[in-house]
């Protein structure tokens, strides 16, 4: 093994996180090289000078902060834990839903379709007006007294 | 028997406040002291730690346990700190890196003071301090992701694959980062190291 290589396994040799096999070469390259054994020894002389750093408590007030922070943030709920909250809202919504559906899909109504048959019918139907004024006109008595139309075939007096 | 971090998660997610309490207990200690080892400003620190928290909190609907729940934990954490370093970078700039480091250390000025008073051998603890003020400017010349890999690598006892999935890079480029670390480290503390040598 390379001094190279073996950078990247130094802290895991001096952590012993290496595996076997990586423990093992590693072994085999210090005993060959002391430039490589001298920079363990002065890695594991500045782990154990982190070592020397001590901890520090939170304060009192950290977790009073923390609790009131949490304590203030807005409930959250999702909608069906709402929904199931309210079962009363459920069962409108849903009745609603059901309502549009069926709205929606039911079979057209045929009382308001005219068959073929009945053109001729609803043709009268929309000149009622007109042929009511027809018969107003026709029995109208003024209008009896107007002499006969002259039809074409006739000869007129002119033509005698 | 303690419930796992993962279980604690999931009840949370199911409503149980009481789990988060437990979450919050188990990991208040290691995360302000992994925050203000980035930062260097225990206020600062412990206002991040709050803010890691409620975004657990928050985020408590979507969990899933896919990974680890410390990995997320301090996925969170590493984030807000390094946006934290980078905000204030323009104000440590100002601060002369001649100034005492001691300013804003674990023990603080004024109880350094009494323990000094109190203890028999101050010559002893000076040096202890001195010595320790060394190795939080070492780690605190490092750059922040090198400074995080270290911290969380060091103080958190993370495995390679959870670091690397906090700092978002492969677990080779974390081996590369750590040893260059090391060797910053190492030159940095090399009168110490010299003298746990002799020793």
């Amino acid at each position: 093994m390379s001094c190279s290589r073996m950078e990247t396994r130094l802290l895991g040799y001096i952590d012993g996180r290496l595996k076997e096999k990586e423990q093992r070469e590693m072994e085999k390259h210090l005993a060959a090289c002391p430039a490589c054994t001298v920079r363990v020894n002065e890695f594991r002389s500045v782990s154990s000078l982190l070592d020397e750093l001590p901890q520090i408590e939170p304060s009192a007030a950290f977790d009073v902060r923390v609790r009131a922070r949490i304590a203030a943030e807005p409930v959250k709920q999702d909608w069906w834990s709402w929904l199931g909250a309210a079962p009363r809202v459920l069962v409108a919504a849903s009745m609603l839903l059901l309502a549009t559906v069926w709205v929606g899909h039911r079979p057209a109504d045929n009382t308001n379709m005219a068959s073929p048959g009945d053109e001729t019918q609803i043709m009268q139907d929309q000149d009622l007006p007109v042929l009511e004024n027809y018969d107003v006109l026709a029995n109208f008595e003024p209008l009896t007294e107007l002499p006969q139309p002259v039809s074409a075939d006739e000869p007129t007096e002119q033509d005698m | 028997m303690a419930r796992t971090d993962v279980q604690l998660m999931l009840d949370v997610k199911a409503g149980d406040e009481q789990s988060f309490a437990l979450l919050l207990h188990r990991y208040r200690t290691p995360l302000v002291n992994f925050l203000y080892r980035m930062v260097r400003n225990r206020e600062q620190a412990e206002d991040l730690a709050q803010e890691v928290f409620i975004r657990v909190y928050r985020a408590r609907a979507d969990y899933v346990p896919s990974a680890k729940f410390t990995t997320w934990l301090f996925r969170i954490a590493t984030n807000l700190a390094l946006n934290s370093v980078r905000d204030t970078r323009h104000q440590r700039m100002e601060v002369s890196l001649d100034a005492p480091v001691t300013v804003d250390s674990e023990e603080g000025d004024e109880r350094r003071i009494d323990v000094a008073e109190k203890n028999p051998n101050i010559e002893e603890h000076l040096v202890r301090e001195a010595q320790r003020d060394m190795i939080r400017h070492a780690i605190d010349k490092l750059p922040e992701k090198q400074r995080a890999a270290v911290l969380l690598h060091k103080y958190q006892d993370l495995d390679y694959g959870e670091i690397s999935k906090i700092l978002s890079c492969s677990e080779s480029a974390l081996k590369s980062l750590l040893f260059r670390a090391y060797e910053t480290l190492r030159v940095e503390l090399a009168p110490l190291v010299a003298l746990r040598a002799k020793n």
